[in-house]
């Protein structure tokens, strides 16, 4: 393997809708239109331009099979482009796309993602994502099972009540000034949805859509002053039996990880996917974050979770972050399925400033 | 740099059935992982990526169904990438699969597609009501049944070339011991006097509902040298989309799946796909399409797909055969039927697709399509490794 022997890739631009509780009002079509076009403008390129496009979404959170085709009849699909799909977060289509890029077939990159929670109820929704014939007819809800994995933190002294509380209350008082948020500033803890967790430790349910523009070597530099260079990107998955794993722990982190090369020099930035605030302690430790890595600047998923964009969102937030200079080299993480069971690393950098 | 080539050196897939009510969807797709791991006399272990595919998860009720099947295909600890593409997802899944070895991203990687209808019903996966979209009550013969009409329309095809195609095609099924119809006693009177179900398509002119599951090694140029039996090797790789519903559409042939053809055989340095090519596995819910494809695909000239079809080129013993195992007509578990397609062109050119072999095949197409005939994804595959 020669990996500096493929393109080098880079995001060199993103955008994200307001995170809403509810949005009656729009299609997901509606609400992902307006943030293609950002992406759109900010490098001034057209559909017919883009070399590959690459889309998450799930059909169970639109109530309808197929429900991506719409999504692409708003991209505007013509002439006829070169497109993909996966059923899940759009940091795996982030990921499709940028190994289409690395095999030299295109030198630029669409993806987008999107995800209405409000039209159902998320936590049962989400039961059906477990095994059908022994655990989903039971209906265990995704509260119900981070809650047994933060109580496995608690009772294995990696954390406690008031430790996830300050993980909330940082959260949130770092998305004062992220207006696309959806809570932002002081929340309160409030009272217990399943113990030990409480509301304040739980992601608001919520609506979003989000989209990267990629690019490979100097169309990268040409679309963009600062582009965010993926060093490394990897995505490892687990057993899906929770029985079957340490809940205090998340191997497939550390391995992708590594495998992204993370552990080669330190960060300054960490956009981390932890939907609740246990599983900040689980990754911060897979992570092997020092203390003076700035995790989650934006909010993270504790101040806005669009199911299947929340992930392209913290990789989108860290680039983000290199463009404008605050980082120079960051990590953003994505998740998929119960407790952490699917996850994925990517390490940008920026180059150098004169 | 150059990409790396890809090679299949394994393919499995399960007895497809009407439904598999001895197996879990774990069992049915690790039955045709295995299948796959022993074509290729290689372990668990030697997989390096797993890249899954399937149609809609409300076909099963399960949603994201990869995260329950992660142990199932030997995943723990490996990526395990997920695919959706509506009915080409078979297709477009091995070419997600083929580009994590031409980018050399991994070397060796199992790619799968299953789709287990019994477990669910599928006219209700694809009629849950939309607000504000125009409904399909009428199933997806329903939606085509217009196009097909309109294909008659503009080439003046005889209303007897259906019939001819269904007949071939249950015909060649009998070959192929996976095949989910094996309709010994089928005649071309039988299809043609079989129900009326959506004007022009008759009931035996459609595909069953299956349950089954088709898996592929795909390895790089080290992989391929140690494979124990021949390789086929991919020359070109194609996926193109264009808008479900837009006023421009060419529903007969439409302009994504010229372009995805044309870019597939550019890679492949073909110029004259009907010389050229030696078999071809499209993807043909409905029999009309088979003319329909060949026009689109560059095998005919426009209005004389049919042509092809009457004269018997088609056939298994023609000069070009068409879905040599029965095809979609005969199997339809609908998420693996595009990477059905995709693997019995490897089939063929490995010289390993038995009673349904062709004689010498050095090329094969490998076609799916999906939506409402907007999504496409093909590859062309062969027996010698590719140039430069």
């Amino acid at each position: 393997m020669a990996p500096h022997d493929q393109p080098q890739v880079a995001v060199v631009a993103f955008g994200q809708s307001d995170h809403l509780r509810t949005t009656d009002e729009l299609s997901e079509v509606e609400m992902l239109m307006p943030v293609l076009h950002e992406v759109l403008a900010a490098t001034g390129l057209k559909t017919s331009d883009i070399g590959f496009t690459c889309s998450g979404s799930s059909d169970y959170l639109a109530g309808r099979a197929f429900s991506f085709t719409m999504a692409l009849d708003g991209v505007g699909a013509w002439p006829p482009i070169s497109e993909s799909h996966v059923e899940t977060d759009g940091a795996w289509a982030l990921y499709e796309a940028w190994v289409k890029l690395r095999t030299g077939e295109a030198d630029t990159a669409l993806v987008y993602s999107y995800g209405k929670s409000s039209p159902g109820s998320v936590r049962d929704v989400l039961t059906r994502q477990l095994d059908p014939y022994y655990v989903a007819p039971l209906w265990p809800d995704s509260v119900a099972l981070a809650a047994l994995q933060a109580q496995a933190l608690i009772d294995a002294g990696e954390t406690d009540e008031p430790a996830l509380a300050a993980v909330a209350s940082r959260s949130r008082t770092a998305a004062a000034t992220n207006p696309h948020a959806q809570l932002r500033g002081a929340v309160e803890q409030g009272e217990y949805a399943v113990r030990p967790l409480r509301t304040g430790d739980c992601p608001p349910v919520g609506d979003g859509a989000a989209a990267v523009v990629l690019a490979t070597g100097n169309r990268a530099r040409e679309l963009c002053e600062r582009p965010a260079w993926i060093r490394g990107i990897d995505h490892r998955i687990e057993a899906h039996g929770l029985g079957v794993r340490d809940l205090t722990d998340s191997p497939s982190t550390r391995l992708a990880a590594e495998r992204a090369g993370l552990f080669e020099r330190p960060v300054d930035t960490a956009e981390l996917h932890a939907p609740f605030t246990s599983q900040e302690v689980v990754l911060r430790r897979a992570l092997r974050l020092a203390d003076d890595v700035t995790v989650n600047p934006s909010g993270g998923a504790l101040a806005a979770n669009p199911m299947m964009a929340a992930g392209l969102i913290r990789i989108g937030e860290a680039a983000a972050r290199i463009h404008r200079g605050a980082s120079d080299r960051a990590v953003a993480h994505a998740t998929s399925g119960p407790c952490l069971q699917q996850n994925l690393v990517a390490v940008l950098e920026g180059e150098a400033r004169a | 740099m150059p990409k790396e080539p890809v090679a299949v050196v394994g393919v499995g897939q399960t007895k497809h059935v009407a439904a598999r009510r001895d197996v879990s969807i774990a069992g049915l797709v690790r039955e045709a992982a295995q299948a796959a791991l022993l074509d290729a006399e290689l372990t668990w272990a030697d997989v390096d990526a797993v890249v899954v595919g399937k149609a809609p998860d409300f076909f099963e009720g399960v949603m994201m169904p990869e995260l329950y099947l992660a142990d199932a295909l030997g995943a723990v600890g490996k990526p395990m990438l997920r695919v959706h593409t509506a009915g080409s997802v078979g297709g477009s899944t091995a070419l997600v699969a083929a580009n994590l070895v031409a980018a050399r991203v991994h070397g060796t990687v199992l790619t799968l597609a299953f789709e287990k209808q019994s477990e669910s019903n599928a006219m209700w996966g694809l009629s849950l009501p939309v607000p504000f979209q125009q409904p399909l009550l009428a199933g997806a013969g329903g939606f085509f049944a217009p196009h097909v009409r309109a294909y008659m329309r503009r080439t003046g095809a005889p209303d007897t070339v259906g019939s001819l195609v269904a007949y071939k095609d249950r015909r060649n099924a009998l070959r192929n011991p996976y095949a989910h119809l094996h309709e010994q006693d089928i005649t071309l009177e039988k299809v043609q006097a079989s129900p009326m179900l959506w004007d022009p398509i008759r009931y035996s002119e459609t595909c069953p509902s299956s349950d089954g599951a088709c898996a592929m090694i795909l390895t790089d140029r080290a992989g391929a040298a140690r494979a124990p039996r021949p390789p086929a090797w991919m020359h070109g790789g194609a996926m193109r989309s264009e808008p479900t519903l837009f006023a421009g559409k060419d529903f007969v042939s439409p302009q994504a799946g010229k372009d995805c053809a044309a870019d597939v055989y550019r890679q492949a340095g073909i110029a004259d796909p009907r010389r050229e090519i030696d078999a071809v596995e499209m993807y043909v819910p409905f029999s009309w399409y088979e003319p329909m494809w060949l026009e689109n695909l560059g095998f005919a000239e426009e209005g004389e797909g049919w042509k092809l079809t009457e004269s018997g080129v088609t056939e298994l013993d023609g000069d070009l055969p068409v879905n040599m195992s029965g095809g979609v007509l005969s199997t339809n578990p609908i998420g693996a039927s595009g990477m059905i397609r995709f693997a019995e062109a490897a089939l063929q050119v490995r010289g390993l697709a038995g009673e349904h072999q062709v004689d010498g095949a050095r090329r094969a197409l490998g076609h799916a399509y999906g939506g409402g005939s907007q999504f496409f994804a093909m590859w062309l595959v062969g027996a010698e490794p590719p140039t430069g």
